[in-house]
């Protein structure tokens, strides 16, 4: 294609040049190595020469299996139970360290449920990836809905005209300039189990009624806990986009709604929400991302603990690639993460087109 | 249908008084025109009847009732903007029938009701379109529509007609007019257009800097200004004005010349002026014509020329250096640097204090 653009432009592409050297190095490539990465057995150091092991990586993250167990019988076809009355199964290993079932050697059990006499178990060849992978799901499941909802409230709020409103603003979006890592910090010990200001401030509103609890080292309470942090830090930000948003919308369209008599909730309904459509579009995707992206937290907070209760993809995949200097796992898992994040962004964009 | 009254009304924003005391009443379907320059408070007034301005001090009723603080859904009104409103993600049908879906009408009610407004506005071919594939006549013609259908006592327009191009603004001038005739309903009108004004206007109210200027018909306004500022404000071009002296005065009548004017008789209209001072003499362009050499009342020299094809304007530089605009009837050629003597009827002159 050769236009006046490619031709005759020598320094608009000489002063180009620099910023696409940084795009090419630190995006373009390391986008393909990770592909490329994840498809051999490449160690972040190794005396071993790299080979290429096709999807071996992506089976060994993502094998699955279900397997039912029956209950043991005695020589009479009785059912067999432990003294509590509970019913008992062959263990586990008896089919994973079978040569009989080569296709589930050395899956670990994820889950299970009793249905009737049997039991159903869930293997999988990575059981951490797999709690990972759930949790950040529900990571991003809670927190997108809540976290965009809660900034359309306060962009509301604040896009009204108040002496002092700067003020509100200011407060709401500090969060967003402290780094991620301090402000993690700082809820480690707002989060204390001991006398942490959260345990403390339920301990007075209670009357001494509430007992104190670990969050972060609880593995009901951390991941909830990790969430309702992050939702407080980013929530500014996403106030300020929806008040963008909200600033778009003509004056007249609301003073034609007055006179025709809508009422605060019609009003939302029927102009600020429909001409808001394009930022919503745009928060929940920024939203998706950034929670599939989910990492300092862990890593400032939990550790991916307690017992995997707080692993997340990305935090698995810098343990991996860093940690167990497993490159080729860890990359595996980035190329995952960016397909189910491409994924999940072409579906909200179908979800929310024009129509 | 109602009756809109203004009375003492103010508005100030902090220190600024935008309309400083306001008396109008306008009667059960009347169409009443506000006119004036940028700033005049105009659209305040109109803003103040819709209930989208608050009222600083006085009085508005709205039927005999006093709506000073009631909500704009209150007041039985209905409002056309400049930029049309109109909601851009609903349909056609969806935006006519807004108020009803707001007042929860049910659905044949609102079908009929827009199948109606529809048809007043010769637009059901458009209802299930969406406002952005509509031409900008087409898009204030679903605003009328939306006003219509709730069948409010008093429509109020902004300056309706302003974003359009001025052969839909004529379309539209008379789609107005027709639709005033067919609804019958108190109309009030903003704008700065005084052809708009003019045309379709019961009575003008003519403003300036928050006060009334004037208010009557059309052609009352046109041919009787009460002061300065509504005879040049409506005509076009506006009215000339040269600054004369009043050589004498009689009870009803003032004889006026200078430099370039012949001494005339001007009727006073009861207005003050004193012998030997100074006034202003108002003559409207179209009522000058050429007189033959050493006839006229007005001598000056052609400074500029501009042919239209029905009529001729020529702009002129008198004795005085004072400039004169002339309209002729007709098609014809003048040359700047030629000498040009005019003649008018004096009983068409306006004869203005030099303070206003």
């Amino acid at each position: 294609m050769a236009s006046k653009l490619t031709l005759s432009n020598r320094t608009g592409w000489t002063f180009a040049l620099p910023g696409f050297a940084l795009i090419v190095i630190f995006v373009v490539l390391p986008f393909f190595f990770a592909i490329g990465l994840s498809l051999t057995n490449q160690r972040l150091l190794s005396p071993n020469p790299t080979q290429f092991v096709g999807v071996e990586n992506y089976r060994q993250l993502l094998g699955l299996a279900v397997v039912t167990l029956e209950p043991e019988r005695d020589d009479a076809g009785e059912v067999v139970r432990n003294e509590a009355g509970e019913i008992q199964y062959p263990r586990l290993r008896k089919i994973t360290r079978s040569n009989d079932y080569p296709q589930y050697r050395g899956m670990r059990e994820w889950f299970r449920w009793q249905s009737g006499e049997n039991v159903t178990v869930v293997i999988a060849s990575d059981v951490v990836f797999m709690k990972a992978l759930v949790n950040t799901f529900l990571f991003v499941l809670v927190v997108a809905p809540v976290q965009a909802g809660l900034a359309l409230v306060l962009s509301l709020l604040i896009n009204q005209k108040l002496r002092g409103i700067n003020v509100f603003r200011t407060i709401y979006f500090m969060p967003v300039v402290v780094s991620i890592v301090v402000v993690s910090l700082l809820w480690r010990f707002i989060y204390d189990g001991q006398n942490g200001l959260l345990n403390s401030i339920l301990h007075g509103l209670t009357f001494g009624l509430f007992q104190p609890v670990d969050w972060l080292g609880n593995p009901s309470t951390a991941l909830p806990a990790i969430m309702a942090m992050s939702i407080w830090q980013a929530v500014g930000f996403h106030m300020v986009i929806w008040l963008a948003g909200l600033q778009t919308i003509s004056p007249t369209l609301y003073e034609a709604a007055a006179i025709e008599g809508a009422s605060k909730w019609q009003t939302f309904r029927y102009v600020t929400w429909p001409g808001l459509r394009n930022t919503a579009v745009l928060v929940l995707i920024v939203i998706t991302m950034q929670g599939f992206a989910l990492f300092a937290q862990i890593d400032v907070m939990t550790n991916g603990g307690p017992r995997d209760s707080t692993q997340t993809l990305v935090f698995q995949a810098v343990e991996r690639g860093y940690g167990k200097q497993d490159i080729s796992g860890g990359s595996t898992i980035s190329v995952i993460l960016f397909v189910i994040v491409l994924t999940i962004s072409l579906i909200q964009r179908w979800l929310t087109r024009e129509r | 249908m109602a009756e809109v009254s203004f009375k003492g009304v103010k508005k100030s924003y902090g220190r600024v008084d935008v309309v400083k005391g306001v008396d109008i009443h306008i009667n059960d379907g009347e169409f009443v025109v506000f006119i004036g320059p940028s700033g005049c408070g105009k659209s305040t007034l109109l803003r103040m009847i819709a209930g989208l301005e608050d009222i600083t001090e006085g009085t508005l009723e709205i039927g005999g009732r006093v709506v000073n603080e009631l909500q704009p859904k209150e007041r039985g009104v209905a409002m056309v903007f400049q930029s049309y409103a109109i909601f851009p993600h609903m349909t056609v049908r969806e935006n006519m029938a807004f108020g009803l879906t707001i007042a929860g009408a049910s659905k044949p009610e609102k079908e009929q009701k827009v199948a109606e407004a529809a048809r007043i506005l010769q637009m059901e071919h458009l209802l299930d379109r969406r406002p952005s594939q509509l031409s900008g006549g087409q898009r204030q013609r679903v605003a009328i529509g939306r006003a219509i259908t709730r069948k409010p006592a008093v429509f109020l327009f902004d300056e309706p007609l302003s974003n359009l191009d001025a052969a839909l603004r004529m379309d539209m001038r008379m789609e107005i007019g027709r639709l005033r005739r067919q609804l019958g309903a108190t109309m009030i009108y903003v704008t700065h257009d005084q052809v708009e004004a003019m045309t379709l206007a019961d009575r003008i109210v003519v403003l300036k800097d928050g006060e009334v200027m004037q208010i009557g018909a059309p052609m009352e306004l046109y041919h009787e200004p009460a002061n300065r500022f509504v005879a040049g404000f409506l005509g076009a071009p506006s009215m000339n004005f040269l600054i004369v002296d009043i050589l004498d005065l009689d009870g009803e009548a003032a004889t006026v010349g200078n430099q370039s004017l012949e001494p005339i008789r001007v009727a006073t209209r009861s207005r003050p002026f004193r012998k030997g001072g100074k006034a202003i003499l108002g003559i409207r362009p179209q009522y000058l014509r050429e007189a033959p050499s050493g006839k006229g009342m007005l001598h000056g020299t052609v400074a500029l020329a501009e042919r239209l094809g029905s009529e001729t304007v020529v702009d002129l530089m008198l004795r005085d250096d004072r400039e004169l605009i002339a309209a002729f009837d007709e098609d014809k050629i003048f040359e700047p640097g030629d000498a040009l003597e005019l003649i008018f009827d004096t009983a068409l002159a306006h004869l203005f204090p030099e303070d206003g």
